[in-house]
């Protein structure tokens, strides 16, 4: 038995002749957060679907809490305690905080066919919730669409949370958000952590995921390129390793073969 | 802003939140605008046609029943809207339904009874292949239902015809007396109230000293208690709470385990059921059925329900709004009667009242979406 909470061993998917996925493996600890760092194409939305039970492996196997599991559904995955915050949020702007926190899960009382939605009971939970977060909501009844990007992503984390989510895979929390919005969004995940939840953060921006990050998985073309402790690592390293490191260097080759061209 | 006058404003807080908060609620609630339009046309009406009888109880009577039967179909209209989906087949449901009621009883020998149960089974049925088909194909709603439309009037009448040679079925009236459920759709409620209130000559008598009014109608009954279970159900149930949630993001609601699906569904019945009831009130109370009855009703249903603050994006709206687009309407198309206003110009009044009623609630959306 390990102490982790999910592990991942040769995880491969293909779409039809396409692989899209060949032999990643992942583990991830309680209290771990693991960054999973890759440029556009490298199969992050693929690997995060077969994470959260949207598609099934071709070959690997799946392993929570030292049992080999299969995910039929993302349903299951929930079960399990594996939420995924994906990044449209799967929140309704016209819907008020409450209604949105508990969309799907509404707390109900009474019994038989007069059961209700137990609004009051629920506004005071989400506001409850909002507030432990560092976040005012001073009427939990106000739609989403009044709060800002970071909130938004705030809320649908504390969401997944409080339905009981003990491994966090959160889909690019940070990429429509502005530097501060982004640091209050990060503080958030780091506090989750700590209060014993494992977290995949998916990204392809080093500069978040390094000041957060426990390990590092670098995904590149469908290929885990390794996972690296911070410790391993530096920033550098780490930037040089994501297929744009490589690639900004060429640019910057052909880019001065052009200057000394258009020179002559 | 210095940091002086923030500080300020951080001390005051409290208080002054707490009275921008309740006028913003107020002004965020989508029926405001059919509210405030109701108090209008009632307003204009009184001072225009305050003597003419239109608020009698005769008249009152009169323009409340018009406008309970469009609030039949609105508020479940309305509840479809906010789900995120139209349903066009409404109207052509009513002359179905009709048919569906008076043809078993009239000609095959039906108990009424059981054939207004068979109408409400086959718009069980009908809503039913509108949500499937809606939900299945992922085709917009607009096209499947406005084929349903077709399809529906067009049976509707080559089955008449092909049964009774007709496009009208009458002589149902001698079947309601003994039925033992018709009266849900045909008795007058309160009825000894009115006729207390004749007695006291409080409000206008016949000949025979009957009150002219004889008491509120069901569709009014119904019309009353729909908004109140509609809402309810919005407001405080789960199922509420899904419709808001199918409505405003399909994929939002389903990635957090709302059954899009079937809450879809069941609201397409919801309107198939909705045009029944309105059906049995008109069949019950005409004694006939006609194969042209509901026509164009699905466009006043969706004028209602978006003058009563529905958007038609979904996700948004109310079920007392649609009660209230109801009543201004039909408000209107009676209070016209009382004027000197030629009756040809309400349908330019109707297109206005929707236009400006959208322009409206595209303001509020966007109060509710956007500002912070």
């Amino acid at each position: 038995m390990t102490n982790n909470l999910v592990e991942f061993n040769n995880i491969s998917k293909f779409f039809g002749s396409v692989i899209a996925l060949k032999d990643v493996t992942m583990h991830i600890k309680k209290g771990e957060i693991m960054c999973l760092l890759g440029d556009n194409g490298a199969g992050k939305s693929t690997l995060i679907k077969t994470l959260s039970g949207v598609h099934r492996p071709d070959e690997g196997e799946i392993i929570v809490d030292g049992q080999k599991t299969i995910f039929d559904s993302p349903r299951d995955a929930l079960d399990m305690g594996i939420a995924t915050v994906y990044q449209d949020l799967a929140l309704v702007s016209l819907m008020s905080v409450t209604r949105n926190f508990f969309m799907g899960r509404e707390p109900m009382k009474g019994f038989g066919p007069f059961k209700t939605f137990d609004v009051n009971k629920a506004n005071s939970i989400a506001s409850e919730r909002m507030g432990q977060i560092g976040i005012d909501v001073r009427d939990p009844s106000q739609a989403v669409g009044t709060m800002s990007g970071g909130e938004r992503q705030c809320l649908a984390i504390s969401r997944a949370i409080y339905f009981g989510a003990k491994v966090l895979i959160l889909d690019e929390p940070t990429s429509a958000l502005g530097v501060h919005q982004a640091s209050v969004v990060l503080k958030y995940i780091v506090k989750a952590a700590a209060s014993g939840l494992g977290v995949i953060l998916i990204t392809h921006n080093v500069h978040h995921a390094y000041p957060v990050g426990n390990s590092f998985t670098i995904l590149n073309r469908g290929k885990s390129m390794g996972t690296f402790d911070k410790k391993d690592l530096s920033r550098e390293k780490l930037l040089g390793m994501m297929a744009g490191g490589e690639e900004l260097d060429k640019l910057e080759v052909e880019l001065k073969e052009i200057d000394r061209l258009s020179k002559n | 802003m210095s940091a002086k006058s923030k500080s300020i404003q951080e001390k005051s807080k409290d208080e002054r939140l707490r009275k921008v908060s309740k006028l913003k609620v107020l002004l965020n609630r989508p029926e405001l605008g059919a509210l405030g339009g109701s108090i209008l046309v009632f307003i204009f009406f009184g001072i225009i046609a305050g003597d003419t009888g239109m608020f009698s109880a005769y008249g009152t009577i009169n323009f409340l029943e018009v406008s309970a039967n469009l609030g039949i179909i609105a508020v479940a209209a309305a509840l479809l809207m906010i789900g995120g989906e139209f349903d066009l087949s409404v109207g052509s449901m009513i002359g179905f339904a009709g048919i569906c009621i008076a043809i078993p009883a009239i000609y095959w020998g039906w108990p009424l009874w059981s054939s207004i149960l068979f109408a409400f089974s086959m718009a069980v049925l009908v809503g039913y292949a509108n949500g499937i088909l809606v939900v299945r194909t992922g085709l917009p709603s607009f096209i499947v239902t406005l084929a349903m439309l077709f399809i529906l009037r067009g049976a509707t009448l080559a089955l008449t015809r092909l049964i009774t040679g007709r496009t009208q079925v009458p002589g149902l009236r001698v079947l309601i007396e003994n039925d033992p459920i018709a009266w849900i759709f045909s008795a007058d409620a309160f009825k000894g109230v009115f006729t207390w209130l004749g007695s006291l000559g409080l409000i206008a008598l016949r000949q025979d000293g009957s009150p002219l009014a004889t008491g509120i109608p069901a569709s009014v009954i119904w019309w009353i208690g729909m908004t109140i279970f509609a809402t309810w159900l919005l407001m405080k149930t789960r199922y509420g709470n899904w419709i808001f949630a199918s409505g405003g993001d399909k994929l939002g609601a389903r990635n957090v385990g709302v059954p899009v699906g079937r809450v879809k569904i069941s609201l397409f019945i919801g309107t198939a059921v909705a045009a029944t009831v309105y059906a049995c009130v008109q069949v019950l109370d005409a004694g006939s059925a006609d194969t042209m009855r509901g026509f164009l009703k699905e466009l006043e249903a969706i004028v209602a329900a978006v003058v009563g603050g529905c958007l038609l994006t979904g996700g948004y709206g109310s079920a007392i709004g649609a009660a209230f687009g109801a009543l201004i309407f039909g408000t209107v198309s009676m209070g016209i009667y009382y004027t000197d206003v030629d009756t040809d110009w309400f349908k330019v009044f109707l297109g206005a009242m929707m236009l400006i009623a959208v322009i409206f609630n595209n303001y509020i959306r966007r109060r509710v979406t956007e500002n912070k």
